[in-house]
């Protein structure tokens, strides 16, 4: 094995490529996941069980199948139904899709530690149910769960490369097109792989900075 | 008490014209019952309150004088009988002649009435403390932002509590706490004040002062008040009348001259005995 550093530098203009997309995947991705999941956990959350149950139903149809059956689904099968979404949008609302399962279980946590006092507090001030939720109940659920949330996104961050899996050239993507037309592995693989050390663990380190001062 | 009405007794007002002091009964309780699983808390119950009075409820622990406050602030529901504030069912409402379960709009109205102060005070502790206080008279009753906020500082000021505006609750002992939610509920202006032990989680030097504040609320308005507490000077100083319970029931109800001077049940001595 030798390492050829012209390879590096041949690569680097693909890597740039790959790692905008990347990033931009994880961006959406995450707000797609953190929006949808707080949705579910507000609906699980309805008195009515006609909402809660089909809710819980495909949620935990689409947390238990994995996401590369649901990447090949949305991509291949929804075309037949009529709908074609580029290769980019499918990968986004699946993995956005795919974590809001998670990051819903993540609010609820949050919510449910909420202590009941506060509840109680808000009917005695005679605050209407949606101002306790929003000024009161979801401020102090989401606060306490942002260090969880954050560690789905680096969850996310290391999916993203299923994206090729669908055509999305991302950085795995960039660096499989790299290598198959120059015969050079080693180059462009170490390189992803550094950049997927140098994102996620300094995040990581951020998260946990981010649970010490956020969760009491 | 209207939203408009100052909060403090005019000096010289003739308090009969206000309707919050003739003397007339504001909360009425009609063979309530409220069981827990097996445990009956409280057993088909009739008491009532007149309006500008200030009653203790006294008894040991799981006699049911907590669940009345919270029955009355409709954190929980009773499971036979009725309650009445202000003449209106609370639970209840009547629809075609009959009593049904109160619709949430019913239950809303009715609560406007009435404010609580808790043992572990539940200030939201995501707000600073004036919009602790500002922000049920903003979003419930509709008051300006200013004019919530100029009786925020007023009521802090009453509490002794105006340099702490800018804090969050995190930041204050316990009875600063507790004096901010007494302000909060105050702001309110319920014609009904309820106190649940509202000292029981204060460290002991800094009970004196809620008191207080509670003293001098209960001598400056016209607010009723409805007390469980195990500060006995305080009941005595303060309550018009004192209900001593005993396993769901009143066992015997008078001035607190009365109940603390010459109890008639030896259940009640042997209680106020435990206590002192």
């Amino acid at each position: 094995m030798n390492w050829d550093w012209s390879a590096v530098g041949d690569f680097m203009p693909h890597f740039w490529d790959g790692l905008l997309i990347t990033l931009q995947a994880l961006v959406l991705g995450s707000l797609i996941s953190f929006a949808l999941g707080l949705v579910w956990a507000l609906l699980m959350r309805t008195p009515s069980r006609w909402v809660r149950w089909p809710v819980g139903v495909v949620t935990e149809f689409v947390r238990n199948t994995p996401l590369l059956v649901q990447l090949f689904f949305l991509f291949y099968v929804l075309p037949e139904w009529g709908l074609t979404l580029s290769a980019m949008t499918t990968g986004v609302v699946a993995i956005g899709l795919h974590y809001s399962t998670y990051t819903m279980q993540v609010y609820r946590a949050g919510i449910e530690g909420v202590p009941a006092g506060q509840w109680e507090a808000a009917t005695a001030l005679n605050l209407p149910v949606t101002r306790t939720w929003t000024a009161v109940i979801l401020p102090q659920a989401i606060r306490r769960v942002v260090p969880a949330l954050g560690n789905y996104v680096i969850s996310m961050l290391k999916d993203t490369p299923m994206l090729m899996a669908i055509t999305v050239l991302e950085m795995l993507g960039e660096a499989r097109l790299f290598s198959q037309q120059n015969f050079q592995f080693t180059e462009p693989l170490t390189v992803i792989g550094v950049a997927f050390i140098l994102i996620s663990y300094p995040a990581s380190l951020l998260m946990r900075a981010l649970e010490r001062r956020l969760v009491r | 008490m209207s939203a408009d009405t100052p909060l403090m007794k005019e000096p010289g007002a003739d308090p009969s014209a206000n309707p919050a002091v003739d003397g007339s009964e504001l909360i009425r309780f009609d063979r309530v019952t409220k069981r827990f699983g097996a445990n009956t808390v409280l057993d088909e119950l009739d008491f009532s309150v007149a309006s500008g009075k200030h009653v203790t409820l006294i008894g040991p622990s799981g006699s049911g004088k907590t669940t009345i406050l919270r029955l009355l602030m409709t954190l929980t529901k009773p499971d036979e009988g009725t309650i009445k504030v202000n003449g209106e069912y609370l639970s209840h409402e009547e629809r075609n002649g009959r009593l049904v379960p109160a619709g949430e709009k019913h239950v809303r109205e009715v609560r406007k009435n009435i404010g609580m102060v808790f043992q572990q005070f539940n200030l939201f502790p995501n707000m600073k403390v004036l919009r602790n206080i500002t922000e049920a008279p903003v979003t419930v009753l509709g008051l300006s932002r200013d004019a919530a906020e100029e009786r925020a500082r007023e009521l802090l000021e009453l509490v002794g509590l105006s340099e702490h505006v800018d804090k969050y609750p995190g930041q204050l002992s316990g009875g600063q706490q507790q004096r901010v939610a007494i302000a909060r509920a105050l702001a309110m202006r319920p014609q009904v004040l309820l106190l649940d032990e509202v000292t029981s989680a204060l460290d002991p030097e800094l009970v004196a002062g809620v008191l207080d504040v509670l003293r001098d609320i209960a001598r400056t308005t016209d607010i009723t008040m409805v007390c469980v507490t195990h500060e006995m000077n305080f009941a005595r100083d303060i309550s018009d009348q004192v209900l001593m319970f005993d396993a769901g029931r009143v066992l015997e109800s008078g001035p607190p001259e009365q109940i603390f001077g010459d109890p008639e049940h030896a259940r009640t001595r042997e209680f106020l005995g435990a206590v002192r």
